[in-house]
């Protein structure tokens, strides 16, 4: 089936990776888990600094869900925990032995084994449920599964880099009958039109064709079976489901990443495998371009990641979910004269008034805002960003209004922040759109909880 | 360019907390921004990292940049009015421009001396940015007035809607109605004979001491302002020089009316601009001619000698008084416009319909564009309400259908 979406954002940014095929390994030499990538998760750590781990030992757990983990990606001993104020548990950093001693997780074959070996191996951490996009809970009873196989924001790389091969269909397979048992629906497979994924007996494969968001597994549920007051849906990315197939074939927790090093700075952009919560300094270790300029490393997309810095000691990790790293000028260091007169064809705008709009070029934007933060004026910008069927323009005043009725009955549980990041962009109010929809899905879930 | 950096660099600490201009803030703020691109950047999480070069400056200045045909032409036709209530035969280009800019020129000003030095004191009161929405507003209120609308009227009647329209309201996307054209309800409805009658609009001024001194009684209405002394199917509307006027002269727009919406011609040269910027909403322009020729449509059908403007054809009620204007720059104010897809249809339809009804059947307000725009404003919220509930109750079906099924 092929589902056409129309709504949404087309940007060409320069440094796209050119070949997909050469993936250079970078071995770490730390790691961290941050407990901040995993909404709804109240951590606890379960190590102490010296205590030697091997690739899937729990590193800390969930306060409320104690069965749920989040695991070492890599084998040796922990350096470092990280509390900030109040003691609040930052990271938890592991120094990397090289070795691959690995847990092994039994293989389960009933539901609730699964279930329990999913939670316990960490790998129910990279999946989201909705309602809330936070992390599932082991006993939710899902409706359906969604797993998006593309990511179609700027300069992504296909997810399927550096798993491609004979042993990718089998693995997702295993994958896929695995989390069969979980869901009493159906499991979903979002591929991008002409993308080249067989099909996986067990999942139904729907094609999108379509810009970003196209690629998010919320904006393919909603078009496929939207999500309803009541129901828990999970979504998911075809790398963890690759993961989950890894475990279900040898026990083991993969904690690789193939990683995108792009954007406008770097002057080689390529792939790199890499393991997840590496330092972001060491993957992109001699591929900054000579510049002089200030410059904002994104752990992410431009969209949805998160600026990290490069001191060892800050936050210079790379970040859930861990598929991309990107480099754009910061900009807080240029002097523009009338900028909102400007006609630059460097300029980039989803508006006509800009000569770019109509040259077929790649853009170098840097991070300002390029505004002031007004009221909402102009209409209609969010929906023609937002390929659901939800008034976004609504749920945003409802949310700002901290209205639970008002955002109940506009759907506040079908979105996520994420869904929120194309029609962020196009604003030209310069509203904190993913923001406002994150304080709001959590507001929600602590009054209703 | 860089020693302007460096100057307004310089005298920044001094509009800071604690400086000796602090009060004025808001002010330099205002001017830094404009000059300067604001170096903010994004915020590090939960954000996106770079943003559309498009912002609301820009949105306005293309606003202000497609009123511009009409305010060129607004100078030409003042001038040429002026001129032809003379008698002259001979008309010289720069001659009535000037005059026409001369009329103008005080009227600009006194609206954005009064609008801008409101929003100024507020904005500082209240801690806030400037923002640019009354750029399109002090524009736009010249624009829709008589050429020698008083000053001190102007300015009573700006302040009146730009405090009690927008600020008490919470300032630029707040407002509930169209500040410009609460400007010109006030000044119609507070100064009748300012804004109404057989000499208001053929300017006969000397401004800065130019121009011609005009014959005594001379006059001629709007085409609009005749038709109410008018009866019976056949309708004879004149110039100022006593001739008649024609469809291409309306369409053009040398003929007596408020000082930039006369000329249809340079109105669809804005909407060009406006729709190819995509800053004006099709569905609301592209509604409100419809509507307006429906219910023009209907009148005309059911002409009666009792209401004279019944006997304008569809294409006349476009091309006569403040309709078209109207439909291209009022309506689509996004602020004060409905904001759902379906919600521009229904209002840009009821604008026209509402508009043709007043000016047809209510002889005593020969300009029903302007209020057919207010009262749907009022209304604007009402429609998106009934919109946003059929998607809510879409949702709910979906979820009811299901618990039906299983």
């Amino acid at each position: 089936m092929e589902i056409k979406l129309k709504k949404g954002l087309k940007l060409n940014l320069e440094g796209a990776v050119t070949d997909i095929t050469a993936i250079r390994d970078v071995r770490p030499t730390r790691c961290a888990i941050v407990p901040d990538d995993y909404p709804g998760l109240t951590p606890k750590a379960d190590v102490k600094v010296g205590d030697s781990v091997k690739i899937g030992t729990p590193l800390l757990h969930d306060k409320k869900n104690p069965e749920i983990n989040l695991v070492s990606p890599v084998s040796g001993h922990v350096v470092e925990i990280r509390r900030g104020e109040r003691r609040k548990l930052l990271a938890i950093v592991v120094e990397n032995d090289g070795s691959a001693d690995s847990e092994n997780f039994a293989i389960p074959s009933d539901a609730e084994g699964v279930r329990a070996v999913l939670a316990r191996s960490g790998l129910l951490a990279l999946m989201r449920r909705r309602p809330y996009d936070i992390i599932p809970s082991p006993d939710d009873q899902v409706r359906d599964i969604f797993i998006t196989a593309f990511d179609s924001a700027p300069l992504a790389a296909p997810m399927t880099a550096g798993i491609e091969g004979d042993a990718l269909k089998a693995t997702l397979e295993k994958a896929v009958s695995a989390l069969a048992l979980i869901t009493t629906g159906k499991i979903y497979i979002g591929r991008h039109h002409g993308m080249a994924l067989p099909t996986i007996k067990g999942a139904e494969m729907i094609d999108f064709n379509g810009p970003h968001p196209a690629g998010c597994a919320g904006i393919q549920a909603a078009a496929i079976a939207p999500v309803n007051k009541g129901e828990v849906i999970w979504t998911l990315d075809l790398t963890t489901l690759f993961r989950i197939g890894r475990l279900f074939t040898d026990g083991c927790f993969d904690p690789s990443a193939i990683v995108a090093v792009t954007g406008p700075e770097i002057k080689n952009p390529s792939i790199v495998r890499t393991s997840i919560g590496a330092p972001v300094t060491e993957i992109i270790n001699g591929m900054l371009a000579e510049e002089k300029h200030h410059r904002r490393i994104i752990s992410g997309n431009v969209l949805t990641g998160q600026a990290v810095g490069t001191s060892a000691d800050g936050d210079c990790w790379l970040h859930y979910p861990y598929r991309q790293v990107t480099v754009i000028a910061e900009g807080d260091d240029v002097d523009e004269f009338m900028g909102w007169a400007s006609l630059a064809p460097g300029k980039m705008s989803t508006s006509r008034t800009f000569p770019g709009y109509f040259l077929h070029r790649a853009f170098r934007p840097d991070a300002r805002i390029n505004g002031g933060r007004r009221a909402m004026i102009m209409s209609g910008q969010y929906d023609d960003m937002i390929p659901m069927d939800i008034m976004p323009e609504y749920l945003i005043k409802a949310i700002m209004a901290r209205d639970i009725d008002a955002m109940e009955k506009l759907g506040i549980y079908e979105v996520a922040p994420e869904d929120f990041a194309a029609a962020e962009y196009a604003d030209t109010s310069k509203l904190p759109l993913q923001q406002i929809v994150r304080d709001g899905l959590e507001y929600l879930r602590k009054e209703l909880e | 360019m860089a020693s302007l950096r460096k100057y307004l660099d310089r005298i920044k600490p001094d509009f800071e907390p604690g400086g000796k201009f602090h009060a004025l803030h808001s002010v330099f703020d205002g001017f830094e921004t404009f000059l300067y691109t604001p170096r903010t950047t994004s915020a590090p999480r939960n954000a996106v990292h770079i943003h559309d070069s498009m912002d609301s400056k820009r949105t306005m200045i293309i606003v202000v940049l497609a009123l511009m045909p009409c305010f060129f032409f607004g100078m030409y036709n003042t001038g040429y009015q002026h001129q032809l209530a003379l008698g002259i035969n001979e008309f010289q280009f720069w001659d009535m421009m000037l005059y026409g800019f001369l009329t103008i020129l005080p009227r600009v000003a006194v609206a954005y001396i009064v609008g801008l030095g409101i929003e100024f004191i507020v904005a500082q009161w209240r801690k806030e940015e400037i923002q640019e929405g009354f750029l399109v507003t002090g524009i736009l209120i010249p624009l829709i007035c008589p050429a020698e609308i008083p000053l001190w009227m102007l300015a009573v009647a700006t302040a009146f809607s730009v405090i009690f329209v927008k600020e008490v309201f919470g300032g630029t996307g707040y407002n509930v109605l169209n500040v410009a054209l609460v400007t010109r309800a006030f000044l119609f409805f507070a100064y009748p004979a300012s804004m109404s009658g057989d000499n208001v609009y053929i300017a006969s001024g000397k401004p800065f001491g130019y121009g011609y001194e005009l014959p005594d009684g001379f006059s001629c209405a709007t085409p609009l302002g005749q038709l109410a002394t008018q009866s019976g199917p056949d309708i004879a509307l004149t110039g100022v020089d006593g001739s008649a006027i024609s469809l291409w002269q309306a369409f053009i727009g040398l003929i007596p009316g408020s000082f930039g919406e006369t000329s249809t011609l340079c109105i669809l040269i804005g909407a060009v601009i406006l729709l190819a910027a995509g800053i004006a909403s099709w569905r609301i322009i592209l509604s409100v001619v419809a509507g307006g020729l429906f219910m023009a449509w209907i009148a005309n059908t059911f002409a009666s000698p009792l209401y004279p403007a019944s006997y304008l054809s569809p294409v006349e009620q476009l091309l006569f008084g403040g309709f078209a204007f109207a439909a291209v720059f009022m309506a689509t104010d996004p602020v004060t416009a409905a904001r759902t897809n379906t919600g521009k249809y229904i209002y840009g339809f009821l604008i026209g319909v509402i508009a043709i009804l007043i000016r047809t059947y209510n002889n005593g307000y020969p300009e029903g564009a302007m209020l057919a725009v207010l009262l749907m404003n009022c209304f604007a919220p009402l429609i998106d309400w009934c919109v946003v509930q059929s998607n809510i109750r879409r949702r709910m079906n979906r979820l009811n259908a299901k618990s039906v099924r299983s």
